[in-house]
């Protein structure tokens, strides 16, 4: 970036000429005017450095964090809640997984209304991220889609002092598989479909198979575009575990994988980035929370589980699938393991599940009020209710209980 | 890093050798001190840096159970870890040489524009312009690209796949949006225009005035003048520019993470979505990544450093080499 | 120089005179260029391309060949090829100024639906993704502040160290500073962020903060200094330094009161160049500042956020309220960086000698 500065000081001339520069008798050299315009002008870029600092300074005096009565802000949150701050106060630092973050930006709002002088700061980074940063000691929280791996709670156990990483199931919500294809808009689909659809087997929109699942439906002889995410994703990781348990056949791939594992198909950045890929594509299909179909209007597939009907995304019909997990954490860990072959009627099973992640014994005595208060929040009733207007579905009412139990015994 | 016109620096009677006779004096002695002090610091953080890029892209590389270079597949967190630059190394060169390919002949005719064709009421606003795009941000050009230039590039891509689709290159474009290695280039092409044609032009600007008048006043017409004094006198400023231009290129994450839709495949279809880029592969992947997960993505990010580095270095180079015999010229 | 060409009297044909030549009328290019538009378009539409690009590109090669034959028919193949060299160069130029000024015109316009005082003033505090308000206010200040942290740390650095080599390197010390700061210019931002993660936030076990952020930046931006300083120092005529010297003055003195006021607006320049650049860093702000809804006013403790990051984050949400948001802030970033160089640019202009080009 400096080249251009440095051409455009001439060099023909040499930018100064000696006899500017007069002495006295004294021995002492003396500015001639020259030289003092120079200073002068040194002094007028401190001047204008000063200016900087002091706008700076004037601005911090005018910003506000307050954004109750906005534009159109909706005052729905100043109605007085049941929310006990417990002595929270402070900055509680939290990060992790994407899929969660609405269910937090909800949150967060609702419990800094509540608690006067408590920040929670919910950064969506991903969940590897998330636990990476809780494992260095940076956060307190993580949120994560997937439980603590076995190394990965060894790694906490420095962090936690007397105790290690536990995971906290906290809010649930169906992946939907998303799709553009004009002219169809009720598109029923199944796990070795949907395989094979990914894993580039599948390549146009009137192939037999899909045909076959949707009798009546005239289906345009378009190339099938397949998107899925270009960074790694607790999203990816839970569609493909769904497919290797639903669809073992036809879906190969390491079912561990956060990033895409098979071959073929195009790629976006983040479920947004996904959605919108979509969404401006004739024959495109991927997959991202609902929340993202919701808000930019997208179409989901209706999957055929083997149940009397095919099975739509909605939050309702998730939370019947995550109703039927069981809890394979042992003491106060509750990771859940989830069964994607449910044939349950209304029961939609690619589903994920994600976690707060924080230490049972050992977190950090300034965090520990915030960090529960806030936890006792996000599983109470009430906070919990918040969740279907996102997007997400409640956690059911036995998994929260055992979540209920354990909070407050965090130390 | 480029001074392609500087004229030789003084040198100055004070060589070291006399230096230490004259700094008797405390105020001397403080004052070196503190120049060399910040000197050393420099030094200090850039061997830490060296280090640790090293020590950890070592810690990676050793667990690495395929070929570090040739393998095309990137999953470091797998048993056992598998990873490759390949696909990443083939991206970025790819999109630097498209963007290299666009941006240094119409570099060099806006530079020609703005030194020789505009009237000289455009041209200092112009030059001023270019200046002030060179400092944009690049997140910004990669908002504008992925939201903006990548729906207006489709039909570009769709009829270059049908009347150029015998390329080989131009072939398979795909039918959804055009987020691949081609569009890339031409985003990075649009980033470093500004760069290259801000060099190249100060460069057109030294030509001495003697040589065009000279090629004038023998009836030459204005591209012969050019042609003649103007482009032989800056061919290696023309080349340093580029460099420049080059090396940001390489090293451009945001905009690139924003706009291509990458995958894991070395694919000559340019204009099939696919393939990566050092960086933004970096940028996309770290945040999910485990420890082991980033040293693999450090280890890759010390290729991309050892590359610039090169090419800064060829850069430099060729500055030096025209600074021996340009001396005369200036 | 170029009027001396442009201004060429047009001539009208004389056969008989050998040093005269048939030459186009002074409106010819704009006629060729006109018609190869019209071509262009036309073609365009015939063929039923929607892609406004392929016409414009179409349009641009009509009017090359098109000059080229016209003037190679009427005036001979030199001046034909005279004549392509101009409309290429003209092409040229428009080629890049339409994605250019496409890039400030979206910005500009885009950017001006959310901006308003309120959008300045207010920070994101309990906004949700899809809702539309909140501001930039926190992010504005924690790039103002970090941004300056980074400065207070590297323009002195980068400084001493431009005056160490231009005025007493010239051991193998100055020799391995040299090489290093080439080096240090190459380092990807990202690399930065990770070494300042590395080192303050894990092995010393700081938080993250602005303070954090801006020590990365002061590594990007310190040989940016170095280089333009040390080149700026240079161009400092010796027999200044000598005059100096000669006069009994210590060498600290000479370098202070004379050499270092000579160069101030060059120096200037390039400090506010290399802040320039730093403001609109994303990726080591990224790992180390956190972000936050919430203004926080002191960059030494606790998250802050960033201009840059900001921008970043809305665009990743992806929702119409965060991208009309992330192309205010955009605009904003723009904003900041534009007057920062303009002040860079008018100091450097002001500062230069009059006798210049």
């Amino acid at each position: 970036m400096h080249v251009d500065a440095l051409h455009r000081t001439p060099r023909h001339t040499p930018p100064y000429n000696g006899q500017d520069i007069r002495f006295t008798a004294g021995g002492f050299w003396k500015e001639h005017p020259k030289v003092k315009l120079s200073r002068k002008n040194g002094l007028r870029a401190t001047a204008i450095g000063a200016l900087v600092v002091s706008g700076a300074l004037v601005l911090t005096a005018c910003g506000s964090d307050d954004n109750t009565g906005t534009k159109d802000g909706d005052k729905k949150t100043a109605a007085a809640s049941n929310i006990k701050c417990d002595g929270a106060k402070g900055q509680l630092l939290a990060a992790g997984s994407t899929a969660q973050k609405n269910a937090m930006d909800l949150w967060v709002k609702n419990f800094q209304a509540a608690c006067e002088g408590v920040e929670v700061n919910y950064q969506a980074i991903g969940s590897g991220g998330g636990i990476t940063k809780f494992n260095q000691g940076q956060v307190a929280l993580a949120g994560s889609d997937s439980a603590l791996k076995e190394e990965e709670v060894a790694a906490s156990q420095k962090i936690c002092k007397d105790g290690k990483g536990i995971n906290l199931p906290m809010v649930g919500g169906p992946i939907a598989i998303g799709y553009k294809l004009d002219g169809v808009d009720n598109l029923v689909l199944d796990a070795p479909t949907i395989a094979k659809i990914f894993d580039d087997k599948i390549k146009k929109w009137n192939d037999p198979a899909i045909a076959k699942l949707n009798p009546g439906v005239k289906l345009p002889d378009t190339s099938i575009q397949a998107f899925h995410r270009s960074d790694e994703s607790g999203t990816t990781q839970n569609l493909g575990k769904y497919l290797s348990e639903a669809a073992p056949a036809d879906w190969k791939h390491d079912p561990k994988s956060k990033s895409w594992p098979a071959p073929g198909g195009q790629a976006a950045n983040g479920s947004s980035g996904v959605a919108t890929a979509v969404k401006d594509a004739n024959g495109a299909i991927g997959y991202f929370e609902l929340s993202y179909a919701t808000a930019n209007k997208i179409s989901t597939v209706k999957l055929n589980t083997g149940a009397a009907a095919p099975v739509e995304a909605t939050t309702a019909n998730a939370s019947k699938a995550i109703a039927a997990a069981k809890i394979k954490g042992t003491g106060n860990d509750l990771a859940l393991s989830l069964d994607y072959k449910t044939k349950a009627d209304g029961a939609y099973p690619i589903i994920l599940v994600t976690y707060e992640i924080a230490c049972d014994k050992g977190n950090k005595a300034e965090n520990l009020p915030t960090l529960k208060a806030f936890l006792n929040y996000t599983v109470s009733e009430e906070g919990q209710k918040v969740l279907s207007d996102a997007g997400y579905a409640p956690l059911p009412a036995e998994i929260a209980t055992k979540v209920r139990e354990i909070v407050p015994t965090l130390s | 890093m480029v001074t392609t016109t500087t004229s030789p620096p003084p040198k100055g009677p004070d060589t070291e050798a006399r230096r230490s006779k004259s700094t008797a004096r405390p105020g001397d002695k403080i004052f070196l001190g503190l120049s060399r002090g910040s000197g050393i610091t420099l030094l200090v953080i850039m061997a830490a840096i060296a280090i640790f890029l090293t020590y950890r892209a070592a810690l990676a590389i050793s667990k690495d159970e395929a070929n570090f270079l040739t393998t095309s597949e990137w999953n470091p967190a797998g048993n056992p870890p598998v990873f490759g630059i390949a696909v990443l190394a083939f991206g970025t060169i790819v999109s630097s040489v498209i963007a290299m390919i666009i941006a240094v002949p119409v570099a060099i005719g806006i530079a020609l524009f703005i030194s020789h064709y505009a009237p000289r009421k455009l041209a200092a606003p112009l030059a001023y312009v270019v200046d002030l795009l060179a400092a944009v941000p690049s997140i910004i050009y990669g908002l504008w690209g992925a939201i903006f230039l990548v729906p207006y590039l489709d039909g570009l891509n769709k009829w270059l796949d049908e009347y150029m689709g015998w390329t080989y290159i131009f072939d398979k474009a795909s039918d959804g949006l055009a987020r691949n290695l081609f569009t890339v280039g031409i985003l990075l092409a649009i980033m470093i225009l500004p760069i290259i044609t801000n060099v190249t032009r100060e460069v057109f600007l030294q030509v001495p005035k003697m040589h065009e008048e000279a090629a004038l006043a023998l009836g030459a017409t204005r591209w012969e003048v050019i042609r003649m004094s103007v482009l032989p006198f800056g061919r290696s400023g023309i080349i340093s520019a580029s460099m420049l231009g080059l090396g940001r290129a390489l090293g451009e994450t945001m905009a690139v993470a924003v706009v291509l839709s990458p995958s894991f495949v070395i694919s000559g279809h340019l204009l099939d979505p696919g393939g990566g880029t050092f960086a933004q592969n970096i940028a996309s992947k770290f945040n999910e990544a485990n420890e082991f997960g980033r040293d693999a993505l450090i280890a890759s990010g010390l290729v991309l450093f050892a590359i610039t580095l090169l090419v800064n270095g060829a850069a430099r180079w060729i500055i030096a080499r025209r600074k021996e015999y340009s001396g005369a010229a200036a | 120089m170029s009027h001396a060409i442009q201004d060429r009297p047009v001539q009208t044909a004389v056969r008989h005179d050998p040093l005269r030549h048939a030459r186009l009328p002074r409106w010819s290019p704009l006629a060729i260029a006109a018609g190869s538009i019209a071509a262009g378009v036309g073609l365009g539409l015939a063929a039923g391309w929607h892609s406004r690009i392929q016409w414009g590109l179409l349009a641009a090669l009509f009017f090359v060949l098109g000059t080229y034959a016209v003037t190679a028919k009427v005036e001979g193949s030199r001046q034909a090829k005279d004549r392509v060299a101009t409309s290429l160069v003209w092409v040229c130029f428009i080629l890049a100024v339409i994605p250019l000024l496409s890039l400030a015109w979206v910005t500009i316009s885009k950017g001006l639906e959310t901006l308003d005082p309120y959008f300045l003033s207010h920070s994101m505090n309990g906004v949700l993704d899809a809702e539309v308000g909140g501001g930039i206010y926190h992010a504005l200040l924690g790039t103002i502040e970090q941004v300056l942290l980074a400065t207070l740390i590297a323009a002195p650095i980068g400084l001493l160290t431009a005056v160490y080599l231009v005025e007493y390197g010239r051991g193998k010390l100055a020799q391995a500073v040299t090489f290093f700061v080439d080096v240090m210019t190459g380092v990807p931002s990202i690399v930065a962020g990770l070494f300042i993660l590395a080192t303050w936030n894990l092995m010393l076990g700081f938080g993250p903060s602005g303070f954090a952020g801006a020590m990365a930046l002061a590594i990007l931006m310190m040989p940016v200094v170095v280089r333009s300083t040390e080149e700026m120092l240079k161009l400092v005529p010796n027999e200044l330094r000598e005059a100096s010297l000669a006069l009994g003055v210590p060498k600290w003195r000479t370098i202070l009161k004379v050499v270092l006021p000579t160069a101030i607006g060059g120096i200037t320049t390039g400090v506010m160049l290399a802040v320039a650049r730093i403001t609109g860093e994303t990726a080591p702000v990224l790992l180390l500042v956190f972000g936050t809804k919430l203004i926080n006013e002191n960059p030494f403790e606790g998250a802050q956020a960033s201009l840059p990051l900001y921008v970043y984050e809305q665009y990743a949400v992806g929702t119409d309220a965060a991208i009309s948001r992330a192309w205010a802030a955009a605009l904003v970033l723009i904003a900041f960086v534009m007057i920062l160089n303009l002040v860079a640019r008018g100091i450097a202009r002001w500062k230069a000698p009059k006798t210049g080009r």
